[in-house]
């Protein structure tokens, strides 16, 4: 149904079993996540994406992460392997492949550990059978999607394509437009995804090279707190069981006893992932500043809706926009699954023409827009660039003075 | 739409999961019922007239009360058999969660991939899961929904169940022993058990024994 929860209070629950206080890893000290995500002191530091997963991962009291070389996330998780050398993470090594390291972080996590890994476009799709997997063992690994191109001929530059694929993995999607939203969102979402209602996997995006290869200030509290341990006593399935699913499932599947009892079993065995994607809904608001979504001016008649990189492309276009009079208002979709349904629905319910900018060739955040507004026909999917273009701001506005009938300058000679 | 409800079936082929209704778990100090959010405190009333009042009402132990693994699951464990004294209710173990083919016994055993069978042939009009993991009991609870008219009440010790009728989260020993003081003062009040005459089973590892 994808309703919107409302905020009762925006605090992140805490295992009772957890004993604040106590020390984490190199003598850090194991921190009430409302207190370090909320009101700890922060520093601004100049670092780039890559720069912030190790400073967040530092202090998420990690247990295991495990790595393997694809552009753009290679620096991650060579920094990370330096969080280990220097004691902040307790197991790290470098799997075969994208594979192999999906698999090695389910085994992992099956033995009750908290996992972080980090991968990037063709990656992505070569571990894809294991998100599905994940998501169904319901185990909450985080992997942090530095996104680029996916096809043939190749390319190692930003593209937002493979976000697509991963959407109905039965993981948790978001997408980062800034190092900052990377850097909480890493932190945040161990909470949220290790929650025993929620217990799914977490597929954290971000534009690769735009957000992992560029500097910005973010803003990080001091290295002597981290968060608490995950404590698998709390998972709704138990833990490395050979003999009960999900595990016995692996070698002995409810397909292979045909009967309808099997398929049933199955069907609600989805649902129940589903229905825990809903539930991480009133985790995240907290994480989130209250809500899936930002907006900005949302009684204006004109819109841009978009995610990741494209927000901050389009907050550009609108300044733009500005200075000749034309008023554009703005939508930041943080979550993509679970999907802000009625956010963006109340969002954008005054638009006359909404745009949807995007980083990949086949706008698949337009086409969940469409799928969900009334009047989609207000809905124009574009501009689109792809394959490491990038989308000067300038081509957005000529998009909406186009969509408006607005006479403009062509940017074709622009590149 | 109108606010889905959570009510006992038989609901559907394939009934939805609770939570991608619209249903929303409740928070510490919350239950529900049906769906709704209620205050916990009137939560164990409505819960226990609604025992009182079936006619096979039934203790569905699963594996996080059945085995000793910590001393609080003993504890559980004693609280359980306290309530089923109580009310009475009989106690149907869930003792692992193993498919188990070609099928159970459903007159000494539920399990999470069948639920309905147990259900079916005891008769059984309302039941308590407890101890058994969350992933589980949902995955139980809406099956039991979708074929079944048996009231289903969870006591989580995580954050509750949407896809059961009624649903306490951080349950405790003390949380049930509120809830069988709570029978026992209604059945003081003069509200009595509907409950059928029954045999509480016992089993060893070899099987039923009486």
């Amino acid at each position: 149904m994808n309703k919107k929860v409302e905020p009762k209070s925006n605090k992140i629950l805490v295992s009772e079993s957890v004993n604040l206080g106590e020390e984490g890893l190199k003598g850090q000290k194991v921190t009430d996540p409302n207190v370090m995500m909320f009101e700890s002191e922060r520093e601004p530091n100049f670092l780039t994406g890559s720069e912030v997963i190790k400073a967040a991962i530092k202090r998420a009291n990690l247990d295991v992460m495990i790595a393997y070389p694809i552009t753009p996330q290679s620096e991650a998780a060579a920094l990370i392997g330096e969080l280990f050398a220097e004691g902040y993470v307790r197991e790290y090594f470098r799997g075969e492949s994208e594979f192999a390291v999906m698999s090695q972080c389910a085994g992992a996590a099956f033995g009750g550990a908290r996992v972080f890994t980090t991968t990037a476009g063709p990656g992505t799709l070569r571990a894809m059978e294991n998100f599905p997997m994940w998501a169904g063992s319901r185990l909450p690994i985080q992997v942090c999607v530095t996104c680029r191109g996916i096809n043939s001929p190749l390319s190692i530059q930003p593209d937002t394509l493979e976000m697509a694929y991963l959407l109905e993995t039965g993981m948790l999607v978001w997408h980062a437009e800034t190092a900052q939203d990377l850097y909480d969102w890493i932190l945040g979402g161990f909470m949220v995804s290790e929650q025993p209602d929620v217990h799914l996997p977490l597929a954290l995006c971000c534009d690769g090279f735009f957000v992992t290869h560029t500097k910005d200030t973010v803003m990080l509290q001091g290295e002597e707190m981290c968060l608490p341990r995950y404590d698998p006593y709390r998972s709704p399935v138990p833990c490395m069981d050979m003999e009960c699913p999900p595990i016995r499932m692996m070698r002995d599947p409810f397909i292979m006893k045909s009967n309808y009892i099997s398929y049933m079993t199955h069907a609600s065995w989805q649902q129940e992932i589903h229905a825990a994607v809903e539930r991480s809904r009133k985790h995240t608001l907290p994480i989130m500043n209250g809500s899936l979504i930002d907006t900005e001016n949302v009684d204006r008649e004109i819109l841009i809706v978009a995610s990741g990189t494209a927000v901050s492309q389009g907050r550009e276009a609108i300044r733009l926009l500005e200075e000749e009079g034309i008023k554009v208002g703005l939508v930041k979709i943080k979550s993509i699954r679970p999907f802000p349904t009625e956010e963006v629905r109340e969002a954008t319910a005054n638009a006359k023409t909404i745009f949807v900018p995007e980083f990949n060739i086949r706008g698949w955040l337009a086409r969940e827009i469409k799928a969900i507004l009334p009047n989609n026909e207000r809905v124009i999917a574009g501009p689109h660039v792809a394959g490491g273009m990038t989308m000067p701001s300038e081509v957005i506005v000529e998009e909406i003075k186009k969509g408006l009938g607005i006479k403009s300058a062509t940017m074709d000679r622009r590149g | 739409m109108e606010q889905y409800v959570v009510k006992p079936g038989p609901e559907a082929f394939l009934p939805p999961a609770a939570a991608s209704m619209g249903i929303v778990l409740p928070d510490p100090g919350e239950a529900h019922y049906e769906g709704r959010i209620i205050d916990e405190e009137d939560a164990y009333e409505q819960i226990a007239r609604k025992l009182l009042g079936a006619k096979v009402p039934t203790i569905f132990p699963g594996p996080l009360v059945l085995w000793k693994w910590n001393e609080k699951a003993g504890k559980k464990a004693e609280a359980i058999r306290e309530l089923a004294n109580a009310l009475p209710a009989r106690l149907i173990p869930m003792a692992d969660y193993r498919p188990k083919y070609p099928k159970i016994d459903p007159e000494v055993e539920i399990n999470p991939n069948h639920p309905n069978l147990t259900i079916w042939h005891n008769k059984i009009d309302a039941c308590i899961f407890v101890g058994v993991h969350c992933h589980q009991a949902n995955l139980a609870l809406k099956i039991i929904r979708g074929g079944t008219d048996c009231f289903t009440i969870a006591l989580c010790a995580q954050a509750g169940h949407e896809d059961a009728c009624a649903s306490f989260r951080d349950i405790n020993v003390e949380k049930i022993k509120k809830l069988t003081e709570t029978v026992k003062r209604l059945k003081s009040e003069g509200v009595e058990s509907q409950a059928l005459p029954f045999t509480q089973i016992k089993m060893t590892r070899a099987g039923r024994v009486a």
